[in-house]
């Protein structure tokens, strides 16, 4: 969308009516945010001893994983996508050219720095193919760094784990009548120029 | 002089100047798109992007009369009085049709394309077409045509500008791609049994606008969005056509040929194009190795070490002779001949072995690829001139050497090729010291008492002086890998110079120091600087 969009409608910042600028009202409305708390629910747990829940796994941020398609083979087209947007740059990608016909490259190692991530979702956002996304894992451990550079096979067992209690993110979102893009696979969305 | 107005902005260009409208819209600022139409080719006009408004103004009355309709920018001349207009709603319509149908079969699969990021089909659907998309066709899987070794055709993504059906036909006169069917249905292809397979075919994927040619070496190695990019000089042959090498993290992707009207206008060779891929190489020598006195070992020399203890043990051997590669710069020749002097004042100065395979090979597009397989002959030669009275060259050397006439030689090569065998290597295993810098290892290479690393042509920075005697200042795209100095380093250290070694510093000092390479001595422009007209008396 270019700034010149007709569809764009610029704001104004209002100027700083009375109440604003007497600031007792909005200091009393913190104090009273602050009393809220002091009586509400606490949400801290006992970890690991008590394991916190995730709320939404839809759009929790926890370790990766690489979804596999129908034919269970990397749902990953090699784009590098994911390894532009990501502000890290933990994920390193070498893509070659595909075994199978209806796709052109696919990633012969792909892998991620779990230890420099940031878990910003940058990746998921970017992927065409919904082919990275986060799950709702959220202890991350291991005795070493290299142990913790996840490679293509890691993260493909990862979804191996998880789809059962997360199933891929654009069929939840799917079922759930939320608009999503048809992405056949192997084909992603003009990286330029649609919107 | 001819006045040529552009929205409404008026221009002069030379009275002989024979430019198109895209070109005279350009020089005042104006891009008009195009996909078709390229400087080096002959005109067809068949794309319809440069459409644009046009008309003259009488000279007399000073009345403009535009013309009814479109016309192609690329085949209208632009003369004295002609009017461009390119703003008008017309004008931004027609592109936005042009956008709209060259999407409606085109498999937008940009997530997979190569081309993405440096695609004129993306940039100017983003700059003039729709945002919306009118069809509902799905994004779909190209087919892919193997054409030739060195060049795939993703034939879905193609938009029939036919620039490289042209560029076969006008520049390497070999005529191998072809429009096959008609209308919707035209395709690029090739004859059964004639793939694309000529010393310039990949000049045709640097020429598709869009991400149909794909140059198979560089397929899928990286997104283009990656790479950086250094303004550099091919080292392949005599030629020296101006490049761009493109690297990301040290590492060299691909070279493009950058635009010189005075070497290699717009395009480049294979063998050059294709050529950096032995700076990666396994079998490079990386690190400075001495002979250890009792046996074949060597021991690992630190290069602060090297700088004086060369220096030591040339001088303490005798009469020094030095090979100048021509693959080296003429600013660490320059130091190699003040090192090597300082040693000793009688050193003998050779222009290092030129390689050459079979003859000049010209195409019909006016380019010619050199038989001389290096990048800097005729600047070595100058350089030496100051030096010596004579240039002698590698065969007086090997005579020299075998007539026992020097004690020390010093042998820089830098070849990315086998060069020598071991008949003329064999009388260098009788001199008292031998220092060989190389990029390989080498019969040569094997008898030397101080066998040091080499750097590669996109390692280097400084000048190199082309067959045609145009000199050309280019700076490193990437740094030798560790534990290589490039040649420069270590001579600028072994004068005694203080700081890192800065070329060019060494090349205003040459320039101060010689009548002859004077030329080199201020800023030098992109397309570099013909050492035979006097730069004085044109500037």
């Amino acid at each position: 969308m270019k700034p010149t969009d007709p569809a764009i409608t610029w704001l104004e910042e209002k100027p700083l009516g009375l109440t604003e600028r007497l600031y007792l009202p909005l200091f009393l409305q913190g104090l009273s945010i602050t009393a809220r708390h002091m009586v509400s629910r606490k949400v801290t747990v006992n970890y690991p001893e008590v394991r916190p829940t995730v709320g939404n796994p839809l759009i929790y941020r926890g370790v990766h994983r690489l979804n596999r398609d129908d034919a269970g083979r990397v749902k990953c087209v090699a784009c590098f996508l994911c390894a532009t947007a990501c502000p890290a740059h933990c994920i390193d990608i070498v893509a070659t050219e595909s075994p199978w016909p209806d796709r052109e490259k696919y990633p012969e190692s792909f892998t991620i720095d779990e230890l420099r991530c940031i878990f910003c979702g940058m990746c998921e956002e970017a992927c065409p193919v919904d082919a990275i996304e986060l799950t709702s894992l959220l202890d991350l451990t291991g005795k070493s760094r290299e142990e913790m550079v996840f490679d293509k096979e890691k993260l493909l067992s990862v979804y191996d784990m998880t789809k059962d209690a997360e199933p891929m993110k654009s069929k939840t979102l799917a079922s759930e009548g939320m608009a999503t893009f048809d992405h056949a696979p192997g084909h992603g969305a003009a990286a330029g120029g649609h919107h | 002089m001819a006045t040529v107005i552009v929205d409404g902005k008026e221009i002069e260009i030379g009275a002989h100047e024979r430019l198109n409208c895209i070109e005279a819209a350009r020089r005042a600022g104006v891009e008009i798109p195009h996909y078709c139409w390229h400087p080096g080719l002959s005109v067809v006009a068949s794309c319809r992007m440069c459409l644009v408004e046009t008309g003259t103004r009488d000279a007399a009355t000073g009345k403009i009369t535009m013309m009814p309709k479109l016309v192609p920018g690329c085949q209208t001349p632009a003369k004295d009085g002609t009017v461009i207009v390119t703003d008008t709603a017309l004008v931004k319509d027609s592109r936005a049709r042009v956008e709209e149908s060259l999407l409606i079969d085109h498999p937008i699969d940009c997530s997979i394309c190569d081309k993405a990021g440096e695609c004129l089909l993306q940039d100017y659907h983003f700059e003039h077409g729709q945002t919306e998309r009118r069809t509902d066709l799905q994004p779909f899987h190209s087919r892919r045509r193997d054409v030739g070794p060195t060049v795939t055709l993703f034939v879905d993504r193609c938009i029939m500008c036919t620039r490289c059906v042209r560029f076969t036909r006008e520049v390497s006169g070999t005529s191998e791609l072809m429009v096959i069917n008609r209308g919707s249905k035209e395709e690029i292809s090739v004859f059964p049994g004639f793939p694309l397979d000529n010393k310039l075919s990949g000049n045709v994927v640097d020429l598709c606008p869009v991400g149909a040619l794909g140059d198979k070496d560089f397929l899928y190695q990286q997104r283009v969005w990656f790479l950086k990019r250094e303004s550099n000089v091919c080292g392949g042959c005599s030629a020296g056509c101006s490049i761009v090498t493109e690297h990301n993290q040290d590492t060299v992707y691909r070279l493009k040929p950058r635009e010189n009207p005075h070497v290699n206008k717009w395009w480049m060779c294979d063998e050059g194009r294709y050529g950096w891929h032995h700076l990666h190489s396994p079998d490079r020598l990386l690190s400075a190795g001495r002979l250890v006195s009792s046996g074949e070992d060597r021991e690992t020399v630190e290069w602060s070490v090297v700088v004086t203890r060369l220096r030591e043990e040339l001088a303490a051997a005798g009469r020094l002779a030095v090979a100048i590669s021509p693959m080296l710069t003429l600013e660490e020749a320059w130091m190699l001949c003040a090192a090597a002097r300082s040693i000793d004042p009688q050193a003998g100065l050779f222009l290092g072995h030129v390689p050459t395979s079979g003859g000049d090979e010209s195409f019909p597009g006016g380019f010619t690829i050199r038989a001389e397989k290096c990048p800097n002959r005729r600047g070595i030669e100058a350089i030496i001139g100051l030096f010596e009275p004579a240039v002698r060259g590698w065969d007086d050397l090997v005579r020299a050497v075998a007539a026992s006439e020097y004690d020390a030689a010093w042998i820089t090569a830098a070849y990315p090729h086998a060069w020598i065998d071991d008949v003329t290597a064999a009388p260098f295993g009788r001199l008292r010291s031998l220092v060989v810098q190389d990029l390989f290892e080498s019969p040569l290479s094997k008898l030397a008492t101080w066998r040091l690393p080499a750097a590669g042509f996109a390692e280097r920075s400084g000048t190199w002086v082309n067959v045609a005697h145009r000199a050309q200042t280019f700076t490193a795209a990437v740094r030798p890998p560790a534990g290589v100095w490039p040649e420069g380093r270590l001579f600028w250290n072994m004068l005694g110079r203080r700081g890192l070694y800065d070329p060019n510093a060494v090349r205003r000092q040459i320039a101060d120091s010689s009548v002859s390479l004077a030329a080199i001595g201020g800023d030098m422009p992109a397309h570099g600087v013909d050492l035979r007209v006097d730069q004085l008396a044109s500037t």
